[in-house]
């Protein structure tokens, strides 16, 4: 297999020759495992394309008018055995494929763990993945390295052949996620939190971008990965730590306002709920969070009753990209108690779902129970 | 009263002033040129009197020939103004390198892109393939009109006013700045709360009314009013096509409506469909909007496949080879269409078992493409091959198709796809089984049957011309993406900081010029087969010496095509007949019944373009009005009672003559 893939790999190189195809040339065991893939499908298929481009060619020089050599057959409109060829080669070709392809989607899904770092090289059981948190602001990369209480902006960076386990959100609207040395990408979504785990195996820098058209700023919505030894990578977080600056709620509203080709900010320490926050939707001290939300809905929601708890938002974000709206934006605001002012508490809330299938039916189980865990201490008992 | 803000925004909405870009002066010139060109072009009209016939002989003409026409007409217009734009994107790309932001702000860039998308496909493509369906087969099948005339001349209107209303928003405020499906939270109010949003959702739902409605008049007009004989499988495989296409319409285009309408729901009535907030979400929209998206691709595909078939048969002279597994092919891509749209969002998160699933049925469509593409291959097996223009689109069609083909089934595996989503490799991939199928087609078809539709061939000279700018344009245009995808260079970047780029852009823009002069050279090609028509003219009816029935009338056909319905005893029908040395009937003709001209359909459509605009500008007395109006005209129109008469005899008798003389000559 090994063979094959660098012999595969010849023409392509040589027809990439001098560019720098990052995509066929990673640095990220993640990325280069897609980059086989996309190499040994793209031979597979030409096992099929060349010989049919070929006849193409063959076939109309040939049976062109001017050469009467060779025979006219203009009634000849049907075979059964050509026919079974014809379905049964592109049949098997797609066969070998979907097995790849099944096997490969499930081995590189971005929400697995990782099994290894480089080619045998398994990931022991205790090892922790570096978290990272990003969040794809207008126009710029908010990272949180939970870990170590620091952010940064558009640069990250991690240490060599460790895994990394991120997880990506985004303030306002769709945005991809994307260094393609490392590995592929993966939506990030206003309200959601979508999931990558990847392995740099290569010190340098790398770049990384949206892939997804967000707005104006897009094209500049580009940030530096740096691979660094663990020796690096150590002394990179103590720098931050000791220039000093906090990322908190009041910071972020600042931060997340649109704005284009932002300089790397680099900050200290960073409240540690931040991105369960924006996750939620509610960073904004007193907007009720989206997981609250859901749990009292869960139970049946506040009936009439929840029309009251509707406000109008107070900075509004359209304003923030052009001209005013037509309806006044609205927001729920929170259900505070009196050991929590602001509303629930993020800290230990989990947010990930105990089943990911609330069916309704005869027979299973009320969605309540299942989205249970949304609230472990509901704010309004 | 000008300054009394309140008033100025119940008579004229959102419409200020402001609206009019004469700050900008590209959109300025632009306006200057378009308006001088139109002032001329009205002055001529009438000058030369022609606005008398260009009304009743055409606007109001219930005509599916004169429709398909001008549906071909509205696309080769449209053209100009989305490949206009693709020119002002690759320039733009060429030049915003080392610090130089290139000639267009991020506020013009990411319009022009969005109007590129939206105007090819919905305003190009799919008037190419719709005009192409309706003036070939009622032909093919031997009818002398669709089922539902009248409708088919409406559908036509408001497909050119949804396109209108796209180059009014050139003019009169701006267009989306969202991408050309227009994901929210993008499109939501809250980041595009000006109009450009708005044009984008009125213009597609006025011109998917047309389309809809198209869909449903060529279903029953294939299902019904087929010559007696011709039973499905005897079918020419265009015909076949054209009715998947339009089934594929019918079921998806309503997704289309719905999503668009949902989507406006949350712009004008601040419902949370696929907002963040309020337990909204915009997965909803992306996975509703490719649900109708993947089936489109389709639908502009399957009528190229359906041209593709009947030239490599014509001009290959044999019959086509596996008539029955082309059918069959051509069906389960229809049906597999609708089992793949998923894989436009494998990044989205969807889990491994649900992007595998996607990516093993996006494979399975290869089959049948595949076998397709051997098909044709095995028609040109032992025939006797004629590179007449129409041909050497079809091999550049099988060359160009098979590679396009290689890279979407690349695509569809989702761990490769997570590398190339995106990425300028995606927008290669997609240019190259769009202009390489869909457009290749087109413009096989329109050489094909253009003797058909005015009686005389297009210039062969000029049509190469035009083939070999477009085709080698097109590689030159769109290898270079391919090889910036592999850079991880992603798409709707406005300017970029890696020099070592440039130089495949710069290359991409030189191909974009070439196909801008394959397009002139198809531009003079026209004007000059005009200007020699008489050297061009086809005297016969069958220049190709074509197979199917619509080259046994005349070119161009009589207003009711066929003065005998036909009698069918073989796929290869007209082939069939001539084979065995059919005569035409001189005589019994009987007089022949013929739906009426109606100006029904361009009100109706008019009218419909007002609203749309009243609704974007949120104008709402004008709507209501609008509205009323639409809704008083319609009902007007049911009190029509002159919606049929009859061709007298001897004007039948006197058609067929002339003909028969004709065709005396043209033996002689």
């Amino acid at each position: 297999m090994k063979l094959f893939r660098n012999f595969a790999l010849l023409p392509l190189l040589a027809l990439l020759g001098g560019c720098n195809a990052i995509v066929l040339n990673p640095a990220g065991d993640v990325a280069i495992q897609q980059r086989d893939l996309v190499i040994i499908s793209t031979v597979l298929m030409l096992f099929i394309v060349i010989p049919v481009m070929a006849l193409i060619v063959f076939f109309a020089w040939r049976y062109r008018q001017s050469n009467t050599s060779v025979p006219y057959d203009p009634d000849w409109d049907h075979s059964t055995h050509l026919e079974l060829v014809i379905w049964a080669a592109p049949l098997l070709i797609i066969i070998c494929l979907g097995a790849i392809t099944w096997m490969a989607t499930h081995l590189l899904d971005p929400f697995r763990p990782l099994g290894r770092t480089a080619p045998g090289q398994a990931v022991a059981h205790e090892v922790k993945p570096l978290k990272v948190e990003v969040v794809a602001l207008d126009w710029k990369w908010l990272f949180i390295y939970p870990d170590y209480g620091i952010a940064t902006v558009n640069q990250m960076a991690a240490p060599v052949d460790q895994p990394i386990h991120f997880r990506i959100s985004a303030s306002s609207v769709m945005n991809a996620f994307y260094v393609p040395a490392l590995a592929g990408m993966i939506y990030a979504m206003p309200g959601m939190q979508t999931q990558l785990n990847a392995v740099i195996n290569k010190p340098g820098d790398f770049k990384g971008f949206s892939a997804n058209y967000s707005g104006d700023g897009f094209s500049k919505m580009r940030f530096d990965f740096l691979a660094r030894s663990e020796a690096d990578f150590a002394k990179w977080v103590s720098d931050i730590k000791a220039t000093g600056g906090n990322l908190g709620r009041t910071e972020y509203l600042e931060l997340e306002k649109p704005s284009e080709g932002v300089a790397v900010r680099k900050y200290a320490s960073v409240d540690q709920q931040l991105f369960q926050l924006i996750v939620n939707l509610c960073v904004q001290p007193g907007k009720m969070c989206m997981h609250e939300m859901a749990a009292i809905d869960a139970k049946g929601g506040l009936g009439l009753a929840g029309v009251n708890l509707v406000q109008s938002i107070e900075y509004d974000k359209s304003a923030r990209r052009g001209s005013a709206p037509i309806l006044a934006k609205t927001y729920v605001a929170s259900v505070c108690t009196t050991d929590a002012p602001m509303g629930a508490d993020m800290m230990d809330v989990q947010v990930t779902p105990v089943s990911s299938t609330p069916l309704l039916g005869a027979g299973l189980p009320k969605p309540a129970a299942t989205f249970q865990s949304f609230a472990p201490r509901p704010s309004n008992s | 009263m000008f300054d009394n803000p309140e008033l100025m925004k119940a008579i004229f909405g959102r419409l200020t002033l402001e609206a009019l870009p004469l700050h900008e002066p590209i959109l300025v010139a632009t306006f200057a040129a378009v308006a001088i060109g139109g002032v001329a072009m009205v002055g001529a009209l009438t000058y030369f009197k022609l606005w008398g016939y260009l009304w009743k002989e055409w606007f109001t003409s219930i005509d599916h020939k004169r429709i398909g026409i001008m549906y071909v007409v509205l696309a080769l217009v449209m053209l100009l103004r989305g490949f206009a734009d693709a020119i002002m994107m690759r320039v733009q790309q060429a030049m915003a390198f080392n610090g130089s932001e290139g000639y267009l702000p991020a506020h013009h860039f990411d319009q022009i892109f969005t109007a590129h998308g939206v105007i090819m496909i919905f305003f190009v493509a799919m008037p190419l393939v719709t005009g192409l369906m309706n003036y070939v087969v009622p032909l093919q099948i031997g009818a002398r009109d669709v089922a539902f005339p009248f409708l088919n001349n409406f559908s036509f209107w408001m497909t050119a006013a949804g396109a209108a209303l796209v180059m009014a928003s050139l003019f009169i405020g701006e267009f989306a700045r969202t991408g050309w499906l227009a994901y929210p939270p993008l499109s939501n109010i809250a980041y595009s709360p000006d109009v450009g949003v708005d044009y984008y959702i009125w213009s597609l739902q006025v011109a998917g009314v047309g389309t809809l409605l198209s869909g449903v008049n060529l279903i029953a007009t294939i299902v019904k009013m087929r010559a007696p004989g011709m039973t499905l499988m005897k079918m020419p495989v265009f015909t076949w096509t054209a009715l998947c296409t339009n089934v594929l319409i019918v079921a998806a285009f309503p997704v289309l409506t719905g999503v668009l309408a949902l989507l406006s729901l949350d712009r004008y009535a601040g419902t949370n469909f696929f907002t963040s907030d309020f337990g909204g979400n915009a997965m909803m929209y992306v996975n509703l909007i490719w649900i109708w998206g993947h089936p489109e691709v389709y639908i502009l595909v399957l009528p190229a496949f359906g041209v593709f078939s009947e030239v490599t048969s014509t001009f290959s002279g044999k019959k086509l080879f596996g008539y029955t597994s082309m059918v069959y092919a051509t069906v389960v891509i229809t049906i597999l269409s609708y089992l793949v749209w998923l894989h436009h969002f494998f990044t989205m998160g969807s889990g491994a078992s649900v992007n595998s699933f996607f990516g093993i049925t996006t494979m399975i469509i290869s089959i049948p493409t595949g076998a397709k593409i051997f098909n044709w291959l095995f028609t040109m097996y032992r025939g006797r091959i004629r590179f007449e223009v129409p041909m050497m689109w079809t091999i550049a069609f099988m060359l160009t198709f098979v590679i396009g083909g290689m890279t979407g089934v690349l695509l569809a595996v989702p761990p490769a796809d997570f590398v190339l989503h995106n990425s300028l490799f995606l927008i290669a991939h997609f240019h190259n089984v769009i202009i390489g199928g869909v457009v290749f087609g087109m413009f096989a078809g329109i050489t094909y049957w253009f003797p058909k539709a005015f009686g005389f061939k297009l210039d062969p000279f000029w049509g190469k011309m035009s083939f070999w700018f477009w085709v080698i344009g097109f590689w030159f245009a769109f290898m270079p993406l391919y090889v910036l995808g592999f850079m991880g260079v992603t798409r709707r970047l406005r300017v970029f900081d890696d020099p070592s780029l440039q130089i495949w852009f710069i290359i991409a823009a030189l191909g974009a010029a070439m196909i801008a002069i394959g397009i002139a050279c198809f531009l003079i090609q026209i004007a000059v087969s005009i200007k020699n028509r008489e050297k061009l003219r086809d005297w016969t009816g069958d220049p190709w010496n074509g197979r199917t029935l619509e080259w046994s009338t005349s070119s161009p056909p009589p207003v009711y095509n066929f003065a005998f319905t036909p009698v069918i005893h073989d796929n290869d029908a007209w082939w069939d007949m001539k084979k065995r040395g059919y005569q035409r009937p001189a005589d019994g003709f009987k007089a022949i019944h013929m739906p009426s001209n109606t100006s029904a359909g361009i009100i109706l459509a008019g009218l419909s373009a007002l609203v749309a605009f009243a609704l974007i500008w949120q104008i709402w007395w004008l709507a209501i009005v609008g509205f009323l109006g639409l809704i008083g005209t319609a009902i007007g129109h049911t009190f029509n009672y002159h919606r049929s008469f009859y061709i007298p005899r001897e004007k039948v008798v006197e058609t067929e003559r002339a003909r028969t003389q004709l065709l005396q000559t043209a033996r002689a």
